[in-house]
């Protein structure tokens, strides 16, 4: 006869109930997780996308993410030359709203050669931008849908392709256009000051600039060697594709990193103390019964079962109606929340573990209680 | 200790005292308590409202600790100024059965399995200690009621299913504290019976505390408390034993 078992079935309502309010917490928990991951893999899209081996930026900066950058039209080129670069292509990125179907779209737009790296990796649905002009790859986090059209700047864009899964560092759902239109993009956006001498040919500016060269390295050359052979242009500086998923994790995302970083600590301890308080306050409301089962004889081994079983089923339950709540739910956060299997794995044996440590404690307690307190009226 | 020829006691307790707390709080429960009570007696209990009945029957049973004293139980000496076993809740299992004022029945449990979880944890089957335990609860006239939830019975019900408890494990000592207290007279008469029964047919002994006049004819003694000290009478232990009768019963003869 399993003791454990048949108290459940008899509280059953205020158990399921319990179960239900933990499984809540620990879903918590696990979003809180997810939401971490989520925004680190973020971050790090947005590098990893084009797949490159090198990326050149403009000298004394760390961009083109963490600080801007702005370098010649032509260094693509020049890089390009190098020997042992297989391929290169020249990027832009630049934050925009625009207006789509009554409200205001944020997006991170992404200019890039068709044909050169730079580009979306893989389209969802529909295809890679074809003609040089006017049209676009979305996110399908933007809410835009093959063949919408949307004003940028002064020209309109046509949806071709749709991406799944592409976002800034910010969050905010990635496009694709030709780096023609995101220059033309990128002037007409610029303040009016900087545009009339852009248009006068005078002053610093100039309509042909891009923020970085990414480039792939053939099989035979090495990361290392063409950033030292690129040193030697003094208004570029170089770093490997390593480096600048390390910037991406340590600088742009790192105060939000480590804030939810914090926080999820701070949930994971308060939960455990709440899973500690549930069971021990399970244990002393059962005292009196835990006293009757002594005096009609029952062994230490059957009272701390009673107990062990009690605490790890709901650990259980709760943990696992928890993963599948938020597992149902993930999708409709608004930003990614990434679920590992061994985050979950090593949260449901931290739960497992805190539910042993706490019943030790009720343990503790039903142990002690004397016998002849069954008898009191 | 024992005359010779005289059958070895089933509860054998010497100059047993009791107290709780020190100095201005110490209430002396049991004052040099000694009494022996043989198989197939049916003893009763009697004194005033904290005189010591509660106290004498924990200590018995091996739930409370006396503060000196000497207690044999079934032929084994189990406290000598200290308990002589670690394993209290095994002998209280092997030997003896509690009946309660208030009957403590486990109320996540249906009637039989109340009965049947002291089976079950004697060692026996699952199957075998439901047997046992519905033919105990039909013994004690509770049959009918074998599932249902110790919350949806009525006193006298659950009374009878915490006796059946006790009597689930066949141990030869019962203890009971106002064991008839929660059922009408005619009950109290039955279950009464029923525990003569068990004496006679087990070679038990019973221990009963009662307030219920209307029952001390089915005792062979009637041993009193007053103020932790057992009446001079019934302390005698070596006076024969229709010697230390404060009233003769009228025993059905076995
Ligand atoms: N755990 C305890 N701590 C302190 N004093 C106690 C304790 N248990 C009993 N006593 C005291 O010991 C004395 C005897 O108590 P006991 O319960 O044995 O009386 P009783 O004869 O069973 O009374 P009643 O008929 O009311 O049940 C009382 O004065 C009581 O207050
Ligand atoms: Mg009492």
């Amino acid at each position: 006869m399993n003791l454990a078992y048949r108290d459940i079935r008899h509280n059953l309502g205020r158990f399921l109930l319990t179960c239900f309010g933990l499984s809540l917490l620990l879903g918590v928990v696990l979003s809180m997780i997810g939401i971490y991951r989520g925004l680190v893999e973020d971050a790090l899209t947005l590098v990893r996308t084009p797949a490159v081996d090198v990326w050149v930026v403009e000298s004394g900066t760390r961009g083109p993410f963490a600080e801007a950058s702005r370098i010649p039209g032509d260094t693509r080129e020049a890089i390009a030359r190098l020997q042992g670069v297989s391929a290169a292509g020249s990027v832009t990125y630049q934050t925009i709203e625009a207006p789509h179907a009554g409200r205001k779209l944020r997006l991170y737009v992404v200019g890039f050669e068709p044909g050169r790296p730079g580009g979306p990796d893989r389209i969802a649905t529909g295809r890679s931008i074809g003609r040089s002009h006017y049209e676009m790859v979305a996110d399908r986090r933007s809410g835009l849908l093959l063949g919408d059209r949307l004003e940028l700047g002064r020209d309109t864009f046509t949806v071709v392709g749709l991406t799944d899964g592409q976002v800034s560092s910010g969050g905010d759902p990635i496009i694709y256009i030709t780096l023609l239109d995101s220059q033309e993009l990128q002037f007409e956006l610029a303040p009016p000051a900087a545009r009339r001498e852009i248009a006068r040919g005078t002053g610093s500016g100039n309509t042909d600039t891009i923020n970085a060269v990414v480039a792939r390295v053939s099989a035979n050359a090495s990361a290392e060697s063409i950033a030292e052979a690129a040193r030697r242009w003094k208004h570029l500086s170089t770093m490997t594709q390593a480096g600048q998923e390390t910037i991406l994790t340590r600088s742009v995302v790192e105060r939000a990193r480590k804030q939810i970083g914090l926080f999820t600590t701070l949930l994971l301890i308060v939960s455990a103390v709440i899973i500690a308080l549930i069971l021990y306050t399970m244990t002393m409301d059962k005292l009196r019964e835990i006293a009757t089962l002594k005096l009609i004889g029952a062994s230490d081994r059957t009272i701390i079962g009673l107990i062990l079983q009690q605490a790890l089923a709901m650990g259980v339950i709760g943990f696992g109606f928890g993963a599948l709540l938020i597992t149902t739910i993930k999708d409709y956060f608004p930003r990614r929340v990434l679920l590992l299997p061994e985050d979950g794995l090593a949260l449901g044996a931290a739960v497992i573990l805190v539910c042993i440590l706490s019943s030790a404690l009720g343990v503790r307690l039903a142990l002690k209680v004397d016998p002849a307190t069954a008898l009191g009226g | 200790m024992n005359n010779p020829g005289e059958k070895i006691p089933l509860v054998h307790v010497r100059n047993i005292s009791k107290h709780f707390g020190e100095g201005e709080t110490r209430v002396d429960a049991l004052r040099d308590v000694s009494l022996k009570v043989h198989p197939g007696e049916v003893i009763a209990l009697l004194g005033p409202s904290g005189s010591g009945k509660t106290t004498l029957l924990n200590v018995i049973g091996c739930i409370l600790e006396p503060s000196s004293g000497w207690i044999s139980l079934d032929g084994e000496v189990v406290y000598d100024g200290r308990w002589l076993r670690s394993d209290l809740r095994k002998l209280r299992l092997e030997k003896v059965g509690f009946i309660f004022q208030f009957h403590n029945l486990l109320p996540f449990l249906s009637s039989s399995d109340n009965v049947a979880v002291v089976l079950s944890l004697a060692g026996f089957s699952a199957a075998e200690s439901k047997k046992r335990a519905v033919e105990l609860l039909d013994y004690l006239e509770v049959g009918h009621r074998k599932d249902a939830m110790p919350a949806n019975l009525s006193g006298g019900e659950a009374q009878r299913v915490a006796i059946a408890r006790a009597l689930a494990n066949r141990p030869r000592i019962i203890l009971a504290d106002e064991p008839t207290a929660a059922l009408d007279s005619q009950r109290a008469g039955i279950v009464m019976d029923l525990l003569r029964k068990v004496a006679i047919e087990q070679e038990a002994a019973i221990l009963a505390v009662t307030h219920d006049e209307k029952i001390f004819d089915r005792f062979d003694h009637i041993f009193q408390l007053r103020d932790g000290c057992l009446e001079a009478q019934s302390m005698d232990m070596d006076i024969d034993r229709d010697g230390i009768r404060t009233r003769k019963a009228n025993k059905p003869s076995a």
